[in-house]
């Protein structure tokens, strides 16, 4: 299967050497060809996206078109959708259909993307495996036994795998750039306010934001021009003008500095993933950036802290899933408190379970104090880190993951070690940061990513980073090859 | 600090989750190891430290009053399992 | 043994805004079942609220108007729980940090007592949907119109220590509330209810006795009778020997009584946190300044005036100042009827009170236009008119049938003040009614009345009382 760019095919509908139809097709022959072993799709929409090529080619032919027009892509499946269900890959939303569309997926129709599926992820997005899914887990392309990693792991999987050039993916934790890291492509998360949260299903507001998984940082620079932007249905939305990122890809490194931070670099840290890392940050330093190194002390409180904030900011915000106006129901229950409890015991698993009652747990009368507003000084101290930082350079740049893709089942008994995982890459979020995770090289015939981090509002350095970087090396183009054995598509089949 | 099971159904039931007997042991185990790895926070000096609710430095906007929803009952009802004259329909409500 | 009562009021006033406090959908009221409900109000996955500007603007309004604090920086918080009516499974309120910080609400008692209350707070919050249990089989029907409606929630300290002076202190606030233009207060349709916290102790006891919070209270007759029945249901359980249990009691009206609200039985831990959706709410001094300069008079300060420079006496200053229309409406009267301030409060307060009552309007809907009664009025102190005459006149006024003096005019109503003609008709009377000249003259002076009133008849109630009265004398 071959892959392309955002960038290439856009120049390919534009010079009219392809169609958009095309495309879409050869898609949906992926997804439904070798793409069916990866279960990295939740639902596709076949037939309304040819329609919408159709029309995608019109505005082509007519000259009307601009740059997104006509590229097939898939949007994670939290991003509330009105043409094809949003399950959050959750049994308590299997079917639902929203009756609106999230910000994120009108601004991106608008621009003319063309909505070909939802792809798999973790359930209500905690995970970071894809295991959690009640679709099943998605397969690594890379090695269908492995992980691709999560919560956005169906849409990294799918834009590894070529099934569409790019998706979308949502991070609250690292659940962009864990996967892209994962399955070798580019992961972007954006400063937190700068893409709408509106019909975004939420799992911590505090914490989420909406971003891509795309072969290169100039496909998620495209990208973002058209998701980026003030909503007035989110308050949370930032109400600042949108740089023209692509414009910035290419500005020279030389003089930029480059900040190293020691924390990332512990015992945790697999020695290839470190050597992969270190070499991609030499890249950087051969482009004219200065390296130092820099400290974020309290980097290693940031898993403890997310795991009191997130878990209570889902308790409250799965709270509203009781089996009345939406979603699954259990039927025939005798008693309101019977309907709320058994409705949520069926519609959710266990990881959601798990986190749903440590957020009650640490908001609970007595514990608030100890806990969350302990957890919310704490996050204080990691984002005064990352500031002081950033009053001495332009980007912090380390590893998006301690390992490669583990196995499938690895870690699934194991919340905690799962957790841990995050490590690099909960502190972003905690301070709201953009981040990316770029392709930095294979341990073990897998690939690893560098993460580069840069401060509030500073995605169009983090793009331009990443743009050299790549104008650099060839990592992002290293593709998986292509999948499985029978036996291997079984273990990753699943119950969808 | 280990959980004990009182704990887990106290919470369950303030989530409105239900848990099984049989499922009991393995939440008590699991959350417990969750709860461990929270504590570490417990040893972090935080005296002085501004509480931080949300990360970006930003205040509350503010919309115009004004209506600008229509009414999409009969759309979002066919979302609801259980509706009766344009009414939600749950098991008595006991004041 | 005798005991006092300590009571506190948590009054939710539902803000005058046309639309939701965080989502564009209408408030009004009395919808069809749930077409007022949007997707935010609905609870749907992945929406977010967003604040209206109104309510936060009618909140200050009422933070300025009890001299309370206006909060530079307010915060909302979720309150969880899960209830059918709240579709989120949390409350968005506010918790640590309201908007509205102290102030003080001075009540005046039937007997004249005057006290002040201390306003805790005033927090911003959504109200709830409604359940209705009418023909459901047993089973519940969920209306979510009202779900997301603003409310302030007006919590006061617990300073008043008895049903009375509780009824005082929800009135004054009603009257505060419709007089800032921020709540309708309308209690049959729920947009003014309250709940209140009882406790008794020995009479002379320092520490408060345990309390039971009453729900549902949306009459000022029924906070009277739940206070005062829940006064004697404590004093009488503590008197048995017993203790108070600290609980959620609704007040049911048919049989009466309050009793213990099932809901609420276990003790709720409501899990506050600030709410991540919304960012702090942050207000300007200046945004404080501007609005405290929009600020009307406020009935105290306006009952003070009616009393001090217009001379009123109590009950008519108070009467006058219970809402703000009647005391637009006096004044606007006072304007064009010279000094006789005490004249206008009559008919404002007896034959316009009166007609307005009677037919169930309010003053604003009234026929009779300050003008036009100001226009009767100036015939009674012009002497035109007696008293009498001019309810007659009203009358017609209040059917609509024009101004006083077409009436007066088409009617044939002046009075006889012609001293001439009004001669003429006593010289008859007089010789009409020997008998009664001559008990007058043997000193029977009561039988003036009786001649007086034969004048009266004989002009068809025109005639100037007062001068008849002398031209009678005179003549006898």
């Amino acid at each position: 299967m071959q892959r392309q760019t955002i960038a290439e095919l856009s120049r390919q509908l534009q010079d009219g050497s392809v169609k958009s139809r095309d495309l879409v097709e050869r898609c949906l022959t992926a997804i439904e060809g070798p793409g069916r072993q990866l279960n990295a799709f939740v639902s596709v929409c076949g037939e309304q996206a040819l329609v919408a090529a159709d029309a995608a080619d019109e505005l082509l032919k007519a000259g009307r078109a601009g740059p997104l027009t006509g590229i097939p892509f898939a949007h994670k499946d939290i991003f509330c959708t009105t043409e094809v269900a949003t399950t959050c890959g959750s049994r308590m939303l299997e079917g639902y259909v929203s009756p609106f569309d999230a910000t994120a997926v009108a601004r991106l129709r608008e621009a003319g993307v063309v909505l070909v599926g939802k792809t798999n992820m973790d359930e209500f997005a905690m995970g970071s495996s894809t295991e959690t899914s009640y679709f099943g887990p998605t397969g690594n392309p890379w090695d269908l036994h492995r992980s691709p990693g999560g919560s956005s792991g169906g849409s990294a999987a799918a834009v590894a795998a070529g099934l569409v050039p790019a998706a979308s993916g949502t991070d609250t934790g690292g659940s962009i750039r864990q996967p892209a890291a994962l399955t070798g492509i580019t992961g972007f998360k954006p400063t937190y306010g700068r893409v709408s949260r509106y019909g975004m299903v939420a799992f911590a507001s505090s914490l989420d934001q909406a971003g891509t998984l795309t072969l290169t940082a100039q496909d998620a620079a495209m990208l973002m021009e058209a998701m980026a932007g003030f909503d007035p249905r989110d308050s949370t939305s930032v109400d600042r003008p949108v740089p023209v990122y692509t414009d910035e890809l290419n500005t020279s490194l030389a003089g930029k500095r480059v900040g190293v931070p020691r924390e990332f670099f512990d015992e945790g840290l697999d020695p290839d993933n470190e050597q992969r890392v270190r070499e991609a940050i030499a890249v950087l330093e051969g482009q004219g950036a200065k390296v130092v190194e820099v400290s974020l002390p309290n980097l290693g409180l940031s898993v403890p802290t997310y795991y009191i904030v997130a878990p209570a900011e889902c308790s409250s915000n799965l709270s509203r899933f009781d089996g009345v106006r939406y979603g699954h129901r259990h039927q025939g229950a005798a008693d309101l408190e019977s309907l709320y409890k058994l409705t949520r015991k069926e519609g959710f698993g266990a990881e959601v379970k798990r986190r749903i009652m440590t957020g009650a747990y640490v908001l609970s009368a007595g514990y608030y104090d100890a806990y969350y507003l302990k957890a919310q000084q704490v996050r204080q101290l990691i984002s005064e880190d990352f500031k002081r930082c950033f009053a001495e350079v332009d980007i912090l740049a380390g590893p998006t993951t301690p390992t490669p893709a583990f196995l499938l089942g690895e870690k699934t008994d194991d919340p905690v070690q799962m957790y841990l995982n995050d490590i690099y890459t909960i502190g972003v979020n905690l301070a709201g940061l953009p981040g990316i995770s770029v392709p930095c090289g294979l341990v073990q015939g897998l690939p690893v990513g560098l993460q580069l981090i840069g401060p509030h509002f500073g995605d169009t350095a983090v793009l331009n980073f990443a743009h050299v970087y790549q104008q650099q090396t060839q990592w992002h183009c290293l593709m998986p090859a292509p999948t499985g054995t029978p036996d291997a598509a079984d273990n990753a089949g699943g119950a969808s | 600090m280990a959980l004990y099971p009182t704990d887990v159904r106290q919470i369950a039931h303030l989530a409105r989750l239900e848990v099984s007997d049989d499922e009991i042991a393995d939440y008590v185990d699991k959350l417990s190891q969750i709860i461990d790895l929270v504590d570490q926070l417990q040893q972090v000096d935080t005296g002085g430290v501004v509480p931080m609710a949300h990360p970006l430095d930003m205040s509350q906007r503010l919309r115009a009053d004004e209506v600008s929803e229509e009414n999409q009952r009969e759309l979002f009802q066919r979302n609801a399992s259980a509706v009766t004259d344009g009414l939600y329909r749950v098991p008595k409500v006991i004041d | 043994m005798s005991w006092e009562t300590v009571i506190g009021l948590e009054i939710h006033a539902q803000l005058a805004t046309r639309s939701k406090i965080f989502s564009g959908a209408s408030t009004a009221y009395g919808a069809e079942p749930n077409t007022q409900a949007c997707a935010v109000d609905l609870g749907y996955p992945g929406v977010l609220p967003v604040l209206n500007a109104e309510a936060v603007r009618l909140a200050v309004r009422f933070g300025l108007a009890i001299g309370a604090t206006v909060a530079g920086r307010s915060v909302f918080a979720r309150k969880n729980y899960f209830y059918p009516d709240l579709p989120k499974g949390y409350q968005i309120s506010q918790y640590e940090l309201p908007i509205v910080l102290g102030g003080n609400i001075h009540i005046v008692l039937d007997d004249g007592t005057e006290k002040d209350i201390a306003v805790t707070r005033a927090h911003l919050e959504e109200d709830a949907g409604k359940s209705v249990h009418e023909n459901f089989d047993g089973e519940s029907g969920i209306d979510l119109n009202r779900a997301g409606t603003p409310l302030l929630e007006i919590v006061s300290e617990p300073e008043m220590s008895s049903a009375a002076e509780a009824v005082a202190y929800m009135r004054t606030v009603h009257q505060l509330v419709r007089y800032l233009g921020i709540c309708d207060g309308n209690m049959q349709e729920g947009s003014f209810r309250c709940d209140a916290n009882v406790s008794v102790r020995p009479a002379g006891e320092q520490q408060l006795g345990t309390r039971t919070e009453l729900k549902n209270l949306n009459s000022f007759r029924f906070v009277e009778r739940a206070i005062n029945y829940e006064i004697e249901r404590q004093i009488d359980v503590l008197e048995d020997g017993g203790s108070v249990v600290q609980e959620t009691r609704l007040y049911d009206s048919d049989r009466h009584e309050t009793r213990p609200m099932r809901s609420k039985e276990e003790a709720n831990d409501y899990r506050y946190f600030p709410d991540p959706d919304l960012l702090p709410v942050v207000i300007e001094k200046e945004y404080i300044e501007t609005e405290r300069a929009k600020l009307p008079e406020l009935p105290e300060a306006r009952r003070q005036r009616f009393i001090h420079s217009l001379g009123l006496g109590v009950e008519d200053a108070s009467l006058l100042t219970g809402s703000r229309a009647t005391a637009d409406y006096y004044e606007a009267l006072i304007a064009s009827v010279g000094g006789e301030y005490k004249l206008a409060a009559n008919w404002v307060n007896g034959e316009l009170a009166a007609a307005l009552n009677r037919d169930g309007i309010g003053i604003a809907d009234a026929a009779g236009s300050p003008e036009r009664l100001a226009g009767l009025l100036v015939r009674i102190i012009d002497g035109t008119i007696s008293g009498k005459i001019a309810k007659e006149v009203f009358e017609a006024i209040w059917q609509g049938e024009g101004e006083a003096d077409d009436i007066i005019e088409a009617r044939g109503l002046r009075q006889i003040s012609d001293t001439g003609k009004l001669e003429k008709i006593v010289a008859a009377v007089l010789a009409d009614n020997p008998d009664q000249v001559e008990q007058y003259r043997s000193g029977k002076h009561k039988v003036l009345g009786f001649l007086v009133g034969q004048v009266m008849k004989a002009t068809g109630g025109k005639a100037n009382p007062g001068q008849v009265n002398q031209l009678l004398k005179q003549k006898l």
